[in-house]
């Protein structure tokens, strides 16, 4: 028999026990949407905790600093990696071979100091650092307000919530996050601030590198945007809270703390870094560029190990989930055992009949496959739509309570295609499955016997 | 009771010419209908042999034996054995469906099965909104659509008046005399036996009681 033949005598059985047949699909469905549900708050959960790593700016970039240093944010290399006094200098051309390494798009020194910058004629000490302008297309700002630096050289700042708090003499608030940045914004933007550094000036220490004067400068500044996330976050103690175009930083030649080790006895010709920023194409490229730069003889960092570690929990709470899901789809898969077994009771006499005018085995077996396969997909597609609903359900629910704990709304919930495929085709398979042994009792029957059959 | 073996059919050794009507007659329990489910395939036999067409049923695959039902054989039971819920027209395609004919020409060839039993006008009726008569016309239509070389009929006037009785056992003969299909007729009716079969087969216990040439269809035959 033909397959849609098959499909066509299944969905005539199934309308004849509508009632039996609907309750045993609504047993699937209900497994299908337990499974969805569940799976759909791990996927959600996962890309909302993969959206946040992202946005702190450094899914894609490596940090490098050099190993004479001392001092790695992977206690691992400096066990297993050249000593520190063979190891080579993090210096400008040092810089240059990274950025030339395969998958390298730029890599940068990170300048960053602390310094006063005096708003209203009130002094604020804060630490500042360089944006790349490569930054304005990275998720980091995302709900910044105000906008992105107007060019890479651009008298402007960026400025973390926190410290515009301060500029507004306000203590940091907790809570309302969203509401309090825009609040925050709305005096700051376009408002001046002045920066107070000291210049590094070489020019007058003729061939002696180590001697230099510092001249004191103030560089009038112009507040363009004020962020909510920290995209500095991983520096701890270092991370900055003041932000300007990392060209107009190089330019200035500021004073920085490395400046006096150089002067201790590190003599350099060419400006020397305690940290570069390599930032990559892609974020799959990370590991394979830390280990390039690793055999130049530095010391790297990225989230990429942080992301590793998230990856194979969120692996293990989708497996739990879906186990969870699953077992609701088990309880289903029983309900069509006992619909089939039922219907081969009552059809006794028809399955004896299409035997003898010629039904095979595989006609009959094939015949209460399509009908458990029927109920899978219904049940299968009814289940998806239930678990989008439920899903929706959660997501409303939980970002009401989180709305009255002060928490912006976040989307824990994701139902991807791949999803809406998997539970569609494990549906299908699961009701397959549960079909094997009433299809195989079905075929199997004595057509005389079942003939005899009232 | 159990395992105990009863001979439904014993020792029986016959011979059905093509073209043949042959009457299987007995009384309830003489193995009249177990000897035509072994010559449909529906029965396999423990010892011996059934061969039809040419082939050992004993020793066809259960596929193969679905493929000679299919296509060798028609059967006609005495309870009609329609599928209640199919209507009269899906009744005579469902063999076709097992034999993977297109649906544009099976749906032809059940409308043409069905008119030549003179129920072309009730097609989309249900076999409940028909006569016992009627049917068992359409279970005749059913056994004939596939172009069977055999009619296998099991008592196939038992749930009918004496009248649409006749009018099923004339169906059948013109069946074998203008199309030469052969026809085994299992019944315990002798009248019924005597005015249609040219062959009278009769059985008790399982064994073979007589066989004999039926001399007054054999003489209306030649006349």
């Amino acid at each position: 028999m033909k397959l849609y033949d098959s499909i066509d005598l299944a969905a005539r059985n199934l309308r004849e026990s509508v009632l039996r047949n609907s309750l045993t699909t609504l047993g699937i469905a209900v497994g299908v949407a337990s499974l969805v549900a569940m799976l759909s708050l791990g996927v959600g959960l996962q890309r909302l905790a993969s959206r946040h790593l992202r946005t702190s700016g450094l899914f894609d970039t490596v940090v490098v600093t050099s190993r004479r240093d001392m001092r790695s944010f992977n206690r691992e290399q400096e066990t297993n990696g050249p000593s520190p006094a063979e190891s080579p200098e993090l210096d400008e051309s040092a810089r240059t071979k990274i950025e030339k390494l395969p998958d390298v798009a730029e890599a940068y020194p990170d300048i960053r100091f602390i310094t006063e910058f005096r708003f209203d004629d009130k002094p604020h000490l804060t630490m500042v650092a360089g944006l790349a302008f490569s930054s304005k297309d990275s998720d980091g700002f995302e709900g910044m307000q105000g906008h992105f630096f107007s060019a890479d050289d651009a008298h402007e700042v960026i400025i973390q919530k926190n410290f515009a708090a301060e500029l507004l003499g306000k203590p940091p608030a907790r809570g309302d996050e969203n509401v309090t940045v825009s609040e925050l914004a709305k005096p700051l933007l376009g408002k001046p601030i002045i920066m107070r550094y000291g210049e590094r000036d070489s020019s007058g220490a003729g061939a002696d590198a180590s001697s230099y004067s510092v001249i004191s400068r103030e560089l009038p500044l112009a507040i363009v945007g004020v962020t909510d996330l920290d995209p500095d976050s991983m520096r701890g103690a270092a991370r900055a809270r003041l932000f300007l175009p990392e060209k107009l930083l190089l330019t200035l030649h500021a004073m920085q703390a490395y400046n006096f080790r150089d002067s201790t006895g590190m003599p350099s010709n060419q400006p020397t870094y305690t940290t570069v920023i390599a930032r990559v194409t892609g974020a799959g490229k990370v590991d394979s560029v830390e280990q390039a730069i690793k055999k130049l003889g530095f010391n790297t960092f990225s989230i990429l190990d942080a992301s590793k570690s998230m990856r194979r929990f969120f692996a293990i709470l989708d497996l739990f989930l879906g186990i969870f899901g699953s077992l609701a789809l088990t309880v289903a898969s029983i309900g069509i055992i006992n619909t089939l077994v039922m219907a081969i009771l009552e059809r006794r006499r028809e399955i004896g009949i299409m035997k003898a005018i010629g039904a095979s085995d595989n006609d009959v077996r094939g015949l209460f496959f399509a009908e458990a396969g029927a109920m899978g997909v219904l049940g299968g597609v009814f289940g998806v739509i239930m678990g989008w609903i439920i899903g929706r359900m959660i997501n409303f629910g939980t970002n009401v309570y989180m709305h009255r704990q002060g928490f912006p709304p976040e989307h824990f919930w994701a139902v991807p295609w791949w999803l809406v495929l998997f539970a569609l085709g494990f549906a299908f398979l699961i009701s397959l499955v549960s079909g094997l042994y009433p299809a195989s009792r079905a075929a199997k029957l004595d057509p005389v016997q079942a003939l005899r059959y009232e | 009771m159990g395992s105990a073996l009863i001979r439904a059919v014993d020792g029986i050794t016959i011979n059905v010419a093509e073209g043949e009507f042959v009457a299987l007659l007995g009384a309830s329990g003489s193995g009249k209908s177990s000897l035509l489910n072994l010559i449909a395939g529906l029965d396999s036999p423990s010892s011996g042999q059934v061969v039809v067409d040419g082939k050992d049923l004993g020793r066809l695959s259960r596929e193969e034996l679905a493929q000679f039902r299919r296509h060798v054989v028609g059967m006609v039971f005495q309870s009609f054995n329609l599928v209640p819920r199919m209507s009269v027209l899906e009744n005579v395609e469902l063999p076709l469906r097992f034999a993977e004919v297109e649906r544009g020409k099976r749906s032809n060839l059940a409308t043409r099965a069905l008119e030549r039993v003179g129920l072309g006008s009730r097609l989309k009726h249900r076999p409940i909104e028909l006569s016992g008569g009627e049917q068992q016309r359409v279970a005749l239509a059913r056994a004939l659509v596939n172009d069977p070389k055999i009619l296998l009929a099991d008592e196939p006037t038992g749930n009918l008046d004496s009248k649409t009785g006749t009018e099923v056992m004339d169906l059948i003969r013109d069946l074998n005399q203008f199309m030469r299909m052969t026809v085994v007729l299992v019944t315990h009716e002798q009248f019924l036996a005597e005015n249609y079969a040219n062959r009278l087969i009769s059985l008790a216990d399982g064994h073979l009681v007589s066989d004999q040439q039926n001399l007054k269809v054999a003489v209306r035959g030649e006349a």
